[in-house]
């Protein structure tokens, strides 16, 4: 859609969730909407039709419910007006609809800047009309909000707080014209200071209700400048810092990460697109804890950490499950995954079970395998899970009779299936090829 | 090596770990049952062993090397689908003594005739007893068998009116007259 260059673009995530930038809180969304420009405007651009209309902080973002994947960004920044919507007669019959005036430069393109310091702007009147049955009026007046909030002025004003700063890391001289430390004893200090500052915040916020209401938004920018700090630091310092230094900024790496998701999806946010919108928020969110869980991971295991990501608006046990079992639905690269056993767990779909049992395969037909079997804990270090899902898949291979179980006084292990291979006419009859005559040459080598 | 139970050969599977675990999954369970049915047989024929008790030891079903040996429930799986297809018994309702029957009781009704004929025994009377320990019997399958499995194959014969059976002089011991 080249025309439709007037409005920004926006990116999504695979899930189709949008992507939002450094400190972007999602406000409301409405479904259904499409958007068009007053006939009488000289500039145009091609009326956009039934997709979610998102409200962030900083921008209101249309996102196209068809596969085509339109999806496009109106800064907040540059409306200029939003007109009151009156209520008339025809309202009654038609649709309802809001409109707002947003900058655009003479090239038929939205201006994305101050629109006080730039001449030659002209106004384009866009109208938003809802379709679906959505609270319009409450998208409004959250959009009303966000606008006088500013949001986006924030960043644009750095508020350096101190020895935080990422970005002043290359001259010897600090910004405020002290010497900077450098070194083991540098790194130490700046720990140091952050951690004060860090308590300082702690305690005012603390004070009482209000103040950690005002100190929320200064403690998330205040997390992830900490963590992006982190970031740089462990790639660039890791030889200079000794091991007990990286261990503690790996956990304090650890903690940070899971400090959060800025914009968590809420009730309030979605309504009746809840579950769905909560269904991508979940799908981008495990994809770290997937990796590092080697593929699966179990439910219950990411209810914790999502939740916990959430730190406030957790969701139900419900939530999370029906959320999940719309992943059939979505195009995401994770599934829902129940085994016979009853234990549900989150698995990517990279990680497939033919990826897995051939990992299996190799594991269980090693000599040493092929002589004293595998356990559960053996095949979860192979393959990088939890030993509980290993165990399913391990139940899994053996219903499908790749494997065989052997139960005895040492425990419960897991031999690659010989009897298929065996020939029932001539008990005596190993053939010269086959993994049955490798498991008797293995066997018959350990005496 | 080829490991040895007495002089009876076993095969490479018989230390194979999960083969004494009795396996869940069907096609990998049938194909095991079928290998402990065609064994057990084997081990009995050429053993002469007519007669498995559950509580007791049975050599077959222990493996010392490989410390394995099979739990009720896997023994009794094995020999109950032995008993489902004529190739044994059980001869109590709580499955404890199993019967093995590496001939059928028809097979040993026709062994028995076989052996009149070859001995030219036809219109004449033995004892239960001299058949399963004369020395007629000597070098033949009925040296030694099971007198139940005997009792069995005659009381056949009997009903198809080649034999007779009479209670014979001492209070524990038949008399057979054959008529082929």
């Amino acid at each position: 859609m080249a025309s439709n260059n007037f409005f920004l673009p926006a990116s999504v995530t695979s899930s189709g969730r949008p992507v939002l930038v450094p400190n972007e809180v999602e406000c409301n969304l409405l479904s259904n909407v499409d958007i068009e420009h007053d006939q009488d405007d000289a500039v145009s651009f091609p009326p956009l039709k039934s997709g979610h209309f998102i409200l962030t902080t900083h921008r209101l973002l249309f996102l196209s419910s068809s596969c085509s994947s339109t999806a496009v960004a109106i800064p907040l920044s540059a409306i200029t007006h939003i007109f009151s919507s009156k209520r008339s007669l025809k309202s009654v019959f038609h649709s309802p609809r809001f409109r707002f005036q947003v900058s655009a430069t003479p090239d038929n393109r939205i201006f994305d800047s101050d629109p006080g310091r730039v001449t030659g702007l002209r106004s384009v009147v866009i109208t938003v009309v809802v379709r679906g049955k959505g609270d319009w009026e409450l998208f409004l007046s959250k959009m009303w909000e966000c606008w006088r909030g500013r949001a986006w002025a924030w960043e644009t004003t750095p508020s350096e707080t101190g020895p935080a700063s990422a970005s002043a890391s290359a001259s010897l001289y600090a910004s405020d014209g002290s010497v900077r430390m450098v070194g083991v004893g540098g790194l130490l200090r700046k720990e140091q200071e952050m951690w004060e500052s860090t308590d300082r915040s702690l305690q005012e916020a603390f004070q009482d209700l209000n103040a950690l209401m005002n100190k929320a938004k200064e403690m998330v920018m205040l997390a992830e400048k900490m963590r992006q700090k982190l970031l740089a630091g462990s790639s660039s310092q890791s030889n200079s810092a000794n091991d007990e230094e990286l261990g503690s900024k790996e956990e304090m790496q650890d903690w940070l990460l899971s400090v959060g998701i800025v914009s968590p999806v809420t009730k309030e946010s979605a309504g009746a697109l809840y579950h769905q919108q909560l269904s991508r928020q979940l799908a981008d969110f495990v994809k770290i804890p997937l990796e590092r869980a080697g593929g699966m991971i179990n439910l219950i295991d990411v209810y914790c950490l999502f939740n916990r990501a959430r730190g406030t608006a957790l969701i139900s046990p419900d939530d999370l499950s029906q959320a999940c079992s719309l992943w059939e639905k979505f195009d995401v690269p994770v599934m829902l995954r129940k085994f016979d056993s009853g234990v549900m767990a989150i698995q990517s779909k990279s990680h497939s079970d033919e990826e897995v049992f051939g990992r299996l395969r190799a594991l269980v037909t090693k000599p040493e395998a092929l002589r004293h079997g595998i356990s559960a804990s053996d095949a979860a270090m192979t393959l990088g899970i939890a030993p509980a899902m290993a165990k399913e898949h391990l139940l899994t291979a053996e219903g499908k009779g790749l494997l065989c179980r052997d139960i005895s006084p040492d425990g419960f292990r897991f031999y690659i299936n010989l009897f298929s291979e065996i020939i029932l006419d001539d008990l005596f009859l190993v053939k010269d090829y086959g993994i049955y005559s490798t498991w008797v040459k293995a066997s018959s080598a350990s005496g | 090596m080829m490991q040895k139970l007495g002089d009876f050969k076993l095969p490479a599977f018989f230390n194979y770990p999960p083969y004494f675990t009795l396996q869940p999954v069907r096609d990998t369970r049938e194909k095991q049952i079928q290998l402990w049915k065609e064994l057990i047989l084997d081990y009995c024929r050429t053993q002469k062993v007519f007669l498995i008790l559950l509580e007791e030891e049975f050599p077959l079903f222990s493996n010392p090397v490989i410390e394995r040996s099979l739990n009720n429930e896997a023994r009794e799986t094995f020999l109950s689908a032995l008993v489902s297809e004529g190739r044994a018994e059980w001869l109590d309702k709580g499955h404890r003594k199993c019967l093995i029957l590496w001939h059928r009781i028809q097979d040993w009704a026709d062994i028995i005739l076989g052996f009149v004929k070859d001995n030219g025994l036809e219109d004449s009377v033995m004892t239960v007893e001299e058949i399963r320990l004369g020395i007629e019997s000597r070098g033949t399958e009925l040296h030694g068998m099971d007198r139940t499995i005997l009792m069995r194959a005659l009381k056949l014969l009997e009903h198809k009116g080649k034999v007779a059976i009479f209670k014979g002089t001492s209070a524990d011991d038949e008399g057979v007259k054959f008529s082929v």
